[in-house]
């Protein structure tokens, strides 16, 4: 320890290991895996086996276009498991998450091919549907008492019922080609240069944030992470976001709807993680009486988890009607609701609340998609897909439940 | 600080005062008609045996619970306590018995919540100077604050419960049991954390069993007995006086067991 930081606010302390540099910070990560905080590691696992087991049974798999073809995919069912971390985060769960995705689509397409609205007053209803949706949850869950689990199990079925209702006889409704909405699902790419640009700047933000906070934390007279650390930290996640770029650019490029997902994501690990709302959040999931306590208003924070996650679950099901250029009977069902909440879980998000974060829908969404991608290309039939993606998710919950007592049981709540 | 706030500090006006309150839930009369009044700069301890109505009165305050009927007091005012926020935002802090903390969140987390500083963008450097100041000023011992509330021993942990009360500046802390599940040091530091708290001015409340405990750190002791007042001593008055009142009979299980003991005591050997 330096003189200059033996003085420091948060170093009174003898009993407690800091870490001071590159070396400290590995063995940390180590403890922390250790102690059940596995963070993105099972991710990272997952994706290399996947990875090795797909490329070696069919080349395919890797190549940019099929990867491109993948992300496309991925920011579908990525922005309804986005609204799924919302609520496993309270240590609720919404099952209707996948109706709720094909009603929406059905509206589009009912609206805006069939009745001939402009496509953004089709869109905006379709959202504005996904609220209500949420909103009655709410009102079920605060003011009736109802889990969440029956709420929404029985909104499955009256959702699903809803959409087969708007669709009438024919059942699917193809939208036009040449629309904006459709070539945002199939076409619409990045140039490379705004690819590679946008590619630079996670790492940026890293270094520019990071420096400031040390600056901050120097001044207030707190100890700061080393430089070398945040350094190596942004090249390293530049270096991997450039090389993805580049390769995904060997192909067809960036997808814009992939860019969008990932903005979403973005926005919510920063409400999430950086205010008030967000701290709300992790304090209900986590002792929802000491949060009561504390003078926050629990229920409006119930309100706003399943309002965003019916939201999303709308928004995602409109990305997959563009995505597909239809709006059909099948849209949402199937293994929808599973892969979004499988991929929430996979990433890390806890099922037992309090514990989890935006990326995990990211991270788990392109486990979940390189898998079905994977068996797809190997001509598998879906009912052996439906039991792998099955297998995945009993699995992923497995590696939960073992994290979280490794947790209770090293003090790691 | 308000006038108000002026007015209650000085002495013989009380800062909290309250008036016939009465809890029912449903059949139950939990409290009936109780009056209490609380000073600043005081220590007052609340005793009474189980089911006497402690815990309510307490959440009653803390705005847990509303009462049937009756009236509080604060600052002169009347007010009506209808959930927690509007008795913490008042001034009145609670640290419960099961210390409601959130086991996932930091230490800091913890102290704040509820309460952050600018929350549209967590001023997270604030937040941790602010919480070793104050843990300092409590010489609280807290190895890290930025590890989770799940890694703290019983003493840190109440520690952190009662720092967080004093966040907010508070006239009033109510402390309920906060001995109950410590050590004999941990004990005497919250005893010394509750005599600082009092010295800076603030009305402190506290339930507790322990007499020892109750007698050193309390200027007032109020007993409840049943839901209802039951006489106010103060620290010199006889443990025997206070358990007879608590128990509500001077002929009671702790004094038959008393009269056996020294009986035993005084009795000639007979054992062989």
């Amino acid at each position: 320890m330096s003189n200059k930081e033996a003085g420091a606010l948060d170093r009174g302390d003898v009993r407690v290991r800091h870490q001071e540099g590159m070396i400290d910070a590995f063995w940390s990560f180590v403890d922390r895996v250790r102690s059940g905080d596995l963070g993105m590691l099972p991710v990272v696992v997952g994706l290399v086996l996947i990875s090795i087991v797909f490329s070696s049974l069919n080349p395919v798999f890797l190549a940019p276009n099929n990867l491109v073809n993948l992300l496309f995919d991925c920011a579908t069912v990525g922005v309804i498991s986005l609204g799924i971390v919302c609520v496993l985060m309270l240590g609720e769960i919404d099952l209707s998450v996948g109706s709720m995705s094909g009603f929406a689509s059905a509206l589009v397409g009912v609206l805006w091919v069939n009745s001939g609205w402009p496509v953004v007053g089709a869109i905006l209803v379709a959202i504005a549907a996904g609220m209500a949706v949420g909103l009655l949850y709410a009102f079920l869950y605060n003011r009736l008492g109802m889990p969440s689990f029956i709420a929404s199990l029985s909104g499955l079925l009256a959702i699903l019922g809803m959409q087969l209702y708007i669709l009438g006889p024919t059942g699917s409704i193809n939208l036009p080609y040449a629309s904006p909405l459709v070539s945002f699902g199939q076409i619409l790419i990045m140039p490379a240069w705004l690819s590679h640009t946008l590619a630079l700047l996670p790492g940026l933000v890293l270094v520019v944030t990071g420096l400031a906070t040390m600056r901050h934390r120097r001044a207030a007279g707190l100890t700061a992470a080393p430089v070398t650390l945040l350094i190596v930290k942004a090249a390293a996640l530049t270096a991997l976001l450039e090389f993805g770029v580049y390769y995904l650019n060997l192909g067809r490029g960036v997808p814009w709807m992939f860019g969008f997902f990932v903005l979403l994501v973005v926005a919510l690990n920063y409400a999430l993680t950086r205010t008030k709302w967000g701290r709300s959040m992790f304090a209900v999931g986590g002792n929802r009486e000491a949060a009561r306590r504390s003078g926050i208003n629990v229920r409006r924070i119930y309100t706003s988890a399943f309002v965003l996650c019916s939201t999303l679950a709308a928004v995602g099901g409109i990305l997959s009607a563009s995505r597909l250029a239809t709006s059909s009977q099948q849209a949402g069902t199937g293994d929808v609701n599973l892969n979004a909440i499988a991929a929430a879980v996979i990433g890390g998000t806890s099922l037992f609340g309090g514990r989890g974060s935006a990326y995990s829908a990211l991270l788990g969404i392109i486990v979940i998609q390189a898998i079905s991608n994977g068996l797809t290309l190997l001509n598998l039939s879906s009912s052996l897909r439906y039991m792998i993606t099955g297998g995945v998710l009993a699995i992923a919950v497995i590696v939960d439940s073992l994290a979280r007592r490794s947790r209770v049981s090293h003090g790691r709540g | 600080m308000t006038e108000a706030a002026m007015n209650a500090s000085e002495p013989g006006k009380p800062i909290l005062s309250l008036r016939n309150i009465t809890k029912k839930f449903g059949a139950v009369s939990a409290l009936t008609d109780i009056d209490l009044d609380i000073h600043a700069g005081e220590v007052v301890a609340l005793v009474g045996d189980n089911g006497a109505g402690k815990s309510t009165l307490i959440k009653v305050l803390a705005g847990v619970h509303q009462p049937t009927s009756g009236t509080i007091e604060f600052d002169g005012r009347e007010v009506t306590l209808n959930n927690p926020a509007t008795a913490l935002d008042m001034g009145i802090a609670t640290v419960f018995q099961d210390l409601a903390l959130c086991e996932n969140l930091d230490v800091v987390a913890n102290l704040f919540l509820g309460h952050e500083l600018s929350p549209y963008r967590l001023d997270e450097v604030q937040m941790e100077v602010r919480a070793w100041t104050l843990l300092r000023e409590l010489a609280a011992r807290i190895p890290s604050v930025r590890e989770p509330i799940a890694s703290l021993s019983g003493g840190q942990r109440q520690t952190v419960a009662i720092a967080r009360s004093l966040l907010l500046s508070p006239k009033i802390i109510m402390l309920d049991e906060p001995t109950a599940a410590l050590g004999v040091a941990q004990t005497a530091e919250v005893l010394n954390l509750i005599e600082r708290v009092r010295d800076r001015g603030l009305g402190v409340i506290v339930i507790s069993h322990n007499m020892e405990d109750v007698r050193a750190v309390s200027d007032r002791i109020v007993v409840l007995r049943l839901g209802r007042n039951n006489g106010i001593f103060t620290p010199e008055t006889s443990n025997h006086e206070l358990v007879a009142a608590i128990t509500g009979a001077t002929e009671n299980a702790v004094s038959r067991r008393q009269i056996r003991k020294s009986a035993q005591d005084h009795a000639p050997e007979q054992r062989p």
